[in-house]
């Protein structure tokens, strides 16, 4: 799973990290968004309405972020 | 008069809000967050600090705990509850205010004494100052940086849920200069700043974020 600020939230991090790429001569690097990824090991096949659910209500702010679900062998 | 304050672990300013609820008048009641148990409290506290380390988000995991959930249903029926800082972030991450708090713009951690200005003066923490009142209390975050969707934000303003903004210099890049918003009642508040450090002339800048504390002891007579 994959959370990553929604494109209308400022990400003062990645700010940050697209600055210090610039700075070591990575100009070609226009834009960074910083985000955060889970890793869940779950019993039996994996179902996207539960893992979307446990993303909502835990895993990511939907106020403020998006959520990316990624299924093995999807 | 009894009002609770929660300490979760790694809450930092409990005790300093339960001293700010003693110099009120009011007798501060220990609440545990683990524990299923408001203790017929008249009003709540949640206090600042970096509750679970701030992993995941900062509040995300404290506005899960089983005491924030009967904070929830209790403040629906009409509980006054205060959020200072890490207690604010807890209220938007529960649901109970709207918005969430995010890194300040500038990601440095920002420590000073804050101007303020009271923009509503009818809620039940803050009804003790005037209307537009300037007040100095000290602000201290590194992820206080107040947002909300650009629609959210125009809904927030036009129903007048802006409780308190920043004055002379905004100290985290905060959407609109927003310090603390109310819920649509007025009972719920929730802000940045920290009036529990503004109580004493020794300790603080002022003692102008007493009239939190003060303000809540009529809301209850009256309520």
């Amino acid at each position: 799973m994959d959370v990553v600020l929604k494109p209308e939230i400022s990400d003062p991090q990645g700010q940050a990290v697209l600055g210090a790429l610039g700075r070591l001569g990575h100009t070609q690097v226009t834009g960074v968004r910083q985000g955060k990824h889970f890793v869940l090991d779950v019993e039996g096949t994996p179902d996207r309405a539960a893992l979307e659910q446990i993303a909502e209500t835990l895993l990511a702010n939907p106020v403020i972020e998006d959520v990316e679900l990624h299924l093995p062998g999807a | 008069m009894r009002i609770g304050v929660i300490t979760f672990p790694g809450s930092l300013d409990d005790v300093d809000a339960a001293r700010a609820v003693r110099l009120a008048g009011a007798d501060p009641v220990v609440l545990w967050h683990a524990e299923h148990d408001l203790k017929a409290v008249d009003a709540v506290v949640l206090p600042g600090g970096f509750s679970y380390g701030d992993y995941l988000r900062a509040g995300a995991i404290a506005a899960r705990s089983p005491l924030v959930q009967d904070v929830v249903q209790a403040a629906r029926s009409g509980l006054p509850v205060l959020g200072i800082c890490n207690g604010f972030q807890v209220l938007c991450e529960a649901g109970l205010l709207p918005g969430a708090l995010t890194r300040n713009s500038h990601l440095h951690f920002r420590n000073r004494d804050q101007r303020l200005r009271i923009e509503r003066a009818d809620t039940a923490w803050t009804h003790a100052y005037a209307p537009g009142q300037e007040i100095v209390v000290p602000v201290k975050n590194g992820e206080g940086r107040y947002v909300a969707a650009p629609a959210d934000l125009e809904r927030l303003e036009g129903e007048g849920r802006v409780a308190v903004r920043y004055v002379g210099g905004n100290p985290n890049g905060s959407l609109r200069d927003i310090a603390g918003v109310t819920s649509a009642d007025g009972r719920v508040v929730g802000l940045m700043p920290h009036p529990e450090h503004a109580v004493e002339e020794l300790t603080g800048p002022s003692t102008d974020g007493l009239g939190f504390f003060t303000s809540v002891l009529k809301a209850v007579v009256s309520a």
